[in-house]
């Protein structure tokens, strides 16, 4: 008989501990298979085998064997290594990370929806198309715009659309040579990624503490010349965290050039109610579905993108087009000689936009208003309790200047004391707070963003954090280096991961 | 409700802490002419027992494959996935994180895409795959993109068997780059490796060929790529079903450098046409033109294995203008539902699937091949969809057995198809589903609606 201290603890690499740091690695799916093990089950074949030729056969793909059991080990193990909305506080600035209301979820799964068939007859699909019209129109409103095309898949993928339905409207007017994109130095990155998809050239417009310099702009317009101008590309409330008070003089600058004004959603949650992107002359925007309608982020993926454009536009946009004829039926228009065609297979992201038609109807118009009032009302609280120590370059509310739903620090004084804005990022996963986004739109930089549906327990206890971490910044800086000190693994050599990458398992 | 949790007291404590009496003090900053005063013209708020009745209602509004016998395809597949996906996909871990930017507070979604890039290059039998794209379509685009990139050259040959929704997306991403699409003529439905060699020449970035293509026959990638490799810098793009992978010849086997699908098959509902999921594939050497997330092994401070993103110059939010592409995001929950679809199936499930569908497929064909008035439209061999010639309009068929809870597949000359065969051919798909007593009811369906 084996005594308990004869046994050798082989497979046990740590005693079980208070820290998430002391958790055992999670070995790959793939250093657990077992030859003969299985997951799920098949039918037999109930019909006779029919011919198949030998040349037309491949080797066996080589996945992992695994039981059902440990599988769901597997996968739940690896959900318990990650930060996510629902467990931690997640102020990742311009990402928008509101909850993810649980109905969003059903509804999308119901087999009435989530089983449909993308090329089924119209007069079998009716109410998804309802519920696609409906999504279309609670979009127009909000924007106050003209026409929606639910078509795009994220928000870059939007960016793109409708820069392509821009250049094809003006190649449609005999001015295909408008083939100048401007957009401000803050911008995201996709603005100018996405111009270039679209052959467009991009000119960077200088921004003054977050602002858009109207000097510049109108200097780079006639230096340029306002024949080749197509668009400008801004983002209101801005990457900086503030509403552009010249928004609307911004937009007569442009068409007086007879160019037109685009505007990234991205942080439309600051202004959802308040004021509309169509009053203020935009000419088309795209959305983010998972940003300001809750759709989850889901690791990163997927989202919708979808667009708003003017009546000039509208005819450019991609097909099909869902539509309500007179009789109140409803049906997918792939008959547009103007479209720019597809940017994606089938209709869209219609599994997101059910989430958002659920989150839309649950807020209605006043609760609208009241996420963007919240939001802000979040943000500049935050940024109210915490800018004694961490400096903020753009708030100032002795002299009016707010910030919308999001807000920048640097912190100065903090960093010259011998850390970098690195470790007091890491050091905040120990606390389990999710980091904020760094670097950007200025270096040295944390974009906050706390959202509408954080409670103000949970924004005390940020600033708890935040102080906390300050004053062992004050006490001793050497510590941070060495976070984060409590997470299911210390810090990660990004460096070494892309000199000699390795993107792929070999045994 | 609007899902805030900020009580009137609470504000009112907030707002002092700012120094500002009133909520509209922080809206100031908008002037006044553009302010909006009214309401938005939405429905009223919902409340959760509202919404539940009503989307039951819209649904219920809905009949498709869960109420019918599904036998279409061209891009979409009614297959089985293990419930057990839905219910992993559900943990807010899961569903609630973002990007995987920090690495420390990510290793879970980390870990998962690492494990699924692994699979997408054992499937496709190439060196590495990306974390995904969009979808099937806009996988295409980007592969045409990267080839084109890599090459320096102008020329795009696509294969004129490719899904038209792929062409279509491709040409609205190529209409502004300073290249040339031209499609290779399909011989009984499919691309001989002659035409493949008639239009090449030395200004060819890529060659697109789809196996099984949109009409779901076997392409003849081997001849077709090897014709494409007579030009030395040329890209063999395979565009690929997945569920094939598990039973015929991989890219990566016939000689594909970049290999792309659609990834709904695996495990992912068709939604109406999504979210879906693009794979995308390739050889070592395009490593840094790669469009899409890329996850990276590498290790901690401790030396303990870790993951995280890499290879983010490639990226737009660092490249700006000169990125290889706008995308910013992938398809995570989609590629975590793919790859716990097949950790679940495994080695031996995934060549079962792979033949329920193959046989099945056949076995309808061979029985509808018999009807009077009906015969199967190519000769070559096919997978697990095919397009048949009817007695009547598949407009009619449709109809007909619509009334009799059967989507007996779609119409060939559908201009949501982009119209790619005759008014009397349906493109019908089995999978696995599909039972032999459904596969017989629906022979006998067709058999009465062309009498």
């Amino acid at each position: 008989m084996t005594t308990v201290t004869q046994a050798e603890p082989t497979m046990i690499e740590s005693m079980p501990a208070q820290s998430r740091g002391a958790r055992p690695v999670e070995p790959l799916i793939f250093e657990k298979s077992v030859p003969g093990q299985r997951g799920v089950d098949l039918p037999p074949l109930d019909v006779p085998k029919a011919e198949l030729p030998a040349d037309l056969i491949g080797a066996p793909v080589n996945l992992p064997s695994i039981g059902q059991h440990d599988l769901m080990a597997h996968y739940t193990h690896l959900s318990d290594r990650n930060f996510s909305v629902d467990g931690n506080f997640y102020p990742l600035g311009s990402c928008t990370m509101k909850h993810n209301p649980r109905i969003n979820e059903w509804a999308a799964s119901l087999p009435g929806f989530a089983q449909l068939h993308p090329l089924q007859d119209d007069d079998t699909i009716q109410g998804v198309l309802r519920l696609l019209y409906e999504t279309r129109t609670f979009l127009q409103e909000i924007a106050g715009l003209h026409e929606v095309s639910l078509q795009p898949a994220a928000g870059a993928h939007g960016e793109y659309t409708a820069l392509k339905c821009i250049c094809a409207y003006f190649k449609d007017h005999g001015q295909a040579q408008r083939r100048l994109v401007f957009a401000t130095d803050n911008a995201h990155g996709t603005n100018p990624a996405s111009c270039t998809m679209c052959g467009a050239d991009v000119v960077a417009v200088k921004s003054v503490d977050g602002w858009t310099d109207l000097d510049d702009l109108k200097r780079l317009i006639d230096e340029r010349g306002a024949e080749n101008v197509a668009a400008f590309m801004i983002t209101n409330p801005n990457t900086a965290g503030l509403f552009d008070s010249n928004i609307a003089r911004i937009a007569d600058i442009l068409h007086e050039a007879g160019a037109m004004l685009y505007m990234d959603g991205a942080n439309m949650n600051a202004i959802l109610g308040k004021t509309r992107p169509g009053d203020f002359g935009v000419d088309a925007m795209h959305y983010n579905t998972h940003k300001t309608f809750s759709t989850p982020h889901g690791c990163g993926g997927p989202g919708a993108g979808p667009i708003a454009v003017n009546e000039k536009l509208a005819s450019y946009l991609p097909v099909p087009q869902v539509m309500m004829a007179a009789d109140g039926s409803f049906h997918l228009d792939c008959d547009r000689p103007k479209s720019i065609g597809k940017v994606r297979g089938f209709i869209g992201q219609v599994g997101v936009l059910i989430r958002c038609w659920a989150y839309i109807s649950a807020c209605g118009g006043e609760g609208l208003r009241n996420v963007a009032e919240k939001s802000v009302l979040n943000a500049n609280y935050l940024a109210a309790r915490l800018r004694d120590v961490y400096e903020m370059p753009f708030f100032a509310p002795e002299k009016g200047r707010f910030c919308a739903h999001e807000f920048v620090t640097v912190p100065k004084s903090l960093l010259e004391k011998g850390v970098t804005l690195i470790d007091i990022a890491k050091r905040m996963i120990d606390y389990d707070v999710h980091p904020p986004t760094m670097h950007w739109p200025v270096h040295d930089c944390l974009m906050v963003e706390p959202t509408e549906t954080e409670s103000k327990r949970t924004l005390d206890r940020f600033v708890d954090v935040m102080l906390q971490i300050a004053r062992q910044i004050e006490s001793d800086p050497e510590s941070l280096h060495e976070a984060p000190t409590e997470s299911v693994i210390r810090r990660a050599d990004e460096v070494a991961a892309a000199r000699k990458p390795v993107l792929v398992w070999e045994e | 409700m609007d899902y805030t949790q900020i009580t009137s007291d609470e504000q009112a404590s907030m707002l002092g802490a700012i120094g500002v009496k009133d909520i509209g003090d922080l809206f100031e900053v908008i002037p006044e002419e553009i302010r909006f005063t009214d309401t938005l013209d939405l429905p009223p708020a919902m409340s959760e027992l509202e919404l539940q009745r009503a989307l039951v209602e819209m649904a219920a509004d809905n009949h498709g494959p869960h109420d019918m016998v599904c036998f279409m395809g061209a891009g979409a597949y009614d297959h089985f996935y293990p419930v057990l996906i839905d219910q992993l996909i559900s943990r807010g871990e899961y569903l609630t994180a973002y990007t995987p930017y920090q690495a420390e507070a990510s290793q879970g979604s980390l870990q998962a895409f690492f494990e699924f890039q692994t699979q997408m290059a054992r499937l496709t039998g190439l060196d590495i795959a990306n974390a995904s794209v969009y979808d099937g379509a806009s996988a295409v685009a980007e592969a045409a993109a990267m080839s084109l990139g890599a090459s320096g050259k102008k020329r795009v040959l696509v294969a004129s068997t490719l899904h038209t929704h792929y062409r279509r997306v491709l040409d609205t991403y190529l209409a502004d780059q300073p290249a040339e699409c031209v499609e290779l003529d399909q011989i009984d439905g499919r691309i001989s490796p002659e035409t493949v060699r008639e239009n090449l020449d030395e200004d060819t970035a890529c060659v697109v060929i789809q196996s099984p293509n949109v009409w779901g026959l076997i392409e003849d990638w081997e001849g077709c790529f090897t014709a494409a490799h007579e030009q030395p810098k040329t890209c063999a793009v395979a565009v690929f079903n997945p569920i094939a992978c598990g039973l015929l010849k991989k890219p990566g086997e016939c000689g594909a450098d970049i290999a792309i699908g659609e990834g709904q098959p695996l495990g992912i509902p068709m939604s109406l046409g999504g979210p879906h999921l693009g794979l995308f594939a390739a050889r070592q050497q395009f490593i840094r033109k790669m469009p899409g997330r890329l996850i990276g092994r590498t290790v901690d401070a401790e030396g303990r294995p870790a993951y995280c993103l890499t290879l983010q110059t490639r990226e737009q939010h660092i490249k700006g203008a000169k990125a290889t592409s706008n995308i910013c995001t992938n398809q995570g929950l989609m590629a975590m539902r793919a790859t716990m679809f097949l950790t679940a199936l495994g080695q031996a499930g995934m060549r079962e699937l792979a033949e329920l569908c193959y046989h099945k497929a056949h076995y309808l064909a061979g029985r509808i091949a018999e009807l009077d008035g009906y015969s199967l439209k190519h000769d070559g061999p096919f997978f697990h969809e095919f397009a048949v010639q009817c007695p009547k309009p598949a407009g009619e068929i449709i109809a007909a057995c619509k009334a009799r809870g059967i989507l007996p597949g779609v119409d060939c000359s559908s201009p949501r198809i982009g119209a790619i065969g005759e008014p009397n051919e349906l493109l019908i798909a089995v999978t696995e589903k599909r039972t032999r007593h459904e596969l017989d009811a629906f022979v006998e369906v067709l058999g009465e609606v062309s009498a």
